[in-house]
């Protein structure tokens, strides 16, 4: 089969690979019809993520159609329309058990810090993932969901991550009516979360970036005030200006390892390898957020250190909230929130590559090359 | 104001807001979102119909942390160890917890020994490494580079110089070592 293959930082290719077989009973095999490349790839592609080897296929985000099953699976059936969380999870260990599917026990044997997660290095796991044309999925009776015949394929493949984790990382701000929202980072789980904290009730919705045209589109898209960063002497004096310096209620991390806005940061972490992440999101975020605020984390960040102002988090008494999403979880009140009109995740793609071209998408996307938002993979377009 | 017990007033009230953006409020009530509160037993196990799922064939010894018990019933099968980053992986996992930064630190260095044996070693297939088709380089002649830069104010673009050193400069250096060597053995000789 045709898969794209990972060859050092910064370097993606598409290889002839063996096609997946079934490894466990409640395996199956999964055609994929179309997969995205997330901002989390990045960090994979530029060598952040400790264990990612040469030759793995990445790719979280994908939906297709099951082509095998193994002699467990009893929920599944080939030619199933499916779409795949991120996460893959057993449905029984501990965590599982009580609704942390991101936190799965009985999947990763590299770490016992995070779950397994579909081409996202041995770190999590070592599953090859979905910009291929087949993937294994295992635990088919548990993972997978048939996508309803009303919802279109972008919609679907942008549930099983980016808007998944959007909404999360709004509730875990923990936001009532009213509150004022700051959302660090305008990619798309940063749109689908401010979009999200409408839907919570928030009063204000501030999204801050670097990049004009993702602005633009929190401002067409998520109907949120923007603030681009590069304009302010000082982002934080700037939050607190516009908040009658208060602060805002709720911050939201949706950028993560390798955040933009200070240099040192940005190079140590992502360039040199010496820090986890780039913290800048998240200390823009702590020290934005009102005495006593809630900070949500959704950006990703690496297994090492990062230089974190704890401090100011401690005196300030904020309630830092953070997780993988639990994909599954959010799904049936998503799918009433798209029936009902008040989500059109597809609305924030820009690009659709076939495989043969992953890696000029890749360098699209990394470089924010042609007002790139959010690329899709087509394993079969031309 | 802030500095009196009054929350600083809201550019629009809810009336304005329900009008203004679809679905506004749809989620107000915290019984409405699917992640609260965070812990909740999960009836149906999602599916699962197993209290400890049946083990997954291991094939080759398979490295795992040693916070875990045991290997988990079911792991991923992508790149088995292999070569000297497989041995660096191998002492990575056997030796030190995740608590510990020469764990991560030794993976980290395997990575960047694993890229170079794979780089040097695909000079012996029919498919050799090719910086210039596997970076998407070329992207930046068909997905406006330029442009997309030029006159943005973008914060990325100061340390994005640094990306072809990144990837070009230990090549640069190798050959550069290579030629060196060569000319040595060739005055030797």
């Amino acid at each position: 089969m045709r898969a794209m293959v990972y060859r050092g930082p910064y370097k993606v290719r598409v290889e002839e690979k063996a096609p997946p077989v079934v490894e466990h009973p409640n395996d199956a095999i999964v055609r994929v019809t179309m997969a995205a490349i997330c901002g989390s790839d990045l960090h994979l592609y530029h060598g952040m993520m400790p264990d990612t080897r040469v030759g793995m296929t990445f790719g979280h985000e994908f939906i297709g159609v099951v082509e095998e099953v193994g002699p467990a699976v009893r929920n599944l059936v080939p030619g199933d329309r499916v779409m795949m969380p991120f996460n893959i999870f057993c449905g029984t260990c501990w965590f599982c058990a009580r609704g942390l599917y991101a936190n799965c026990h009985n999947v990763n044997p590299n770490a016992t810090a995070v779950g397994g997660i579909y081409g996202y290095s041995h770190t999590c796991g070592g599953y090859d993932g979905g910009q291929a044309e087949y993937v294994r999925v295992p635990f088919a009776d548990v993972g997978p969901t048939v996508i309803p015949e009303w919802m279109d394929d972008e919609d679907a493949v942008l549930l099983t991550d980016a808007l998944a984790t959007g909404y999360f990382g709004a509730q875990l701000g923990d936001i009532v009516e009213g509150d004022v929202v700051v959302v660090f980072g305008a990619g798309p789980v940063g749109l689908f979360a401010a979009k999200s904290a409408w839907l919570m009730g928030a009063g204000r919705v501030v999204v801050v970036d670097h990049l004009e045209y993702r602005l633009a589109k929190a401002r067409t898209f998520a109907h949120a005030e923007t603030v681009n960063f590069t304009e302010c002497d000082d982002i934080v004096v700037h939050m607190k200006k516009i908040t009658d310096h208060l602060g805002a209620d709720v911050a939201i991390d949706a950028v993560g390892a390798e955040a933009d806005g200070n240099f040192t940061q940005h190079v140590t972490a992502a360039k040199l390898k010496l820090q986890g992440g780039s913290p800048v999101a998240l200390n823009w975020a702590i020290d934005s957020v009102r005495k006593g605020g809630t900070i949500s984390v959704m950006g990703a960040y690496g297994p090492m250190f990062s230089a974190v102002k704890f401090g100011d988090a401690m005196n300030k008494g904020l309630t830092l909230r953070m997780n993988q999403c639990h994909v599954k979880r959010q799904w049936p009140r998503l799918f009433e929130h798209i029936r009902n009109g008040y989500l059109k995740p597809s609305d924030i793609v820009t690009h659709r590559i076939p495989l043969e071209h992953i890696a000029e998408g890749y360098h699209m996307f990394s470089a924010k090359l042609d007002g790139c938002i959010k690329p899709l993979i087509v394993p079969n377009a031309v | 104001m802030t500095y009196t017990s009054d929350k600083p007033a809201l550019p629009e009230s809810a009336d304005q807001l329900r009008a203004r953006i679809p679905g506004w409020g749809a989620d107000l009530d915290p019984k409405d979102r699917p992640s609260v509160p965070k812990l909740q037993w999960q009836e149906d196990r999602t599916g699962a119909h197993w209290d400890f799922p049946d083990r997954q064939p291991e094939k080759w010894p398979r490295e795992r942390s040693i916070e875990h018990k045991f290997l988990t019933p079911v792991f991923g099968t992508s790149c088995p160890p292999k070569g000297a980053s497989g041995m660096i992986r191998r002492l990575a996992y056997r030796k030190f917890s995740e608590g510990r930064a020469a764990h991560w630190l030794l993976l980290l260095a395997a990575d960047r020994v694993d890229a170079w044996e794979s780089h040097l070693s695909s000079f012996l297939t029919a498919r050799p490494d090719n910086p210039v088709t596997e970076t998407g380089v070329l992207s930046e002649f068909s997905r406006h580079g330029i442009s997309s830069r030029v006159g943005q104010k973008r914060s990325d673009v100061k340390h994005q110089v640094l990306d072809p050193v990144i990837v070009a400069g230990p090549w640069v250096l190798a050959v550069a070592v290579a030629v060196t060597a060569v000319r040595k053995l060739l005055r030797r000789s």
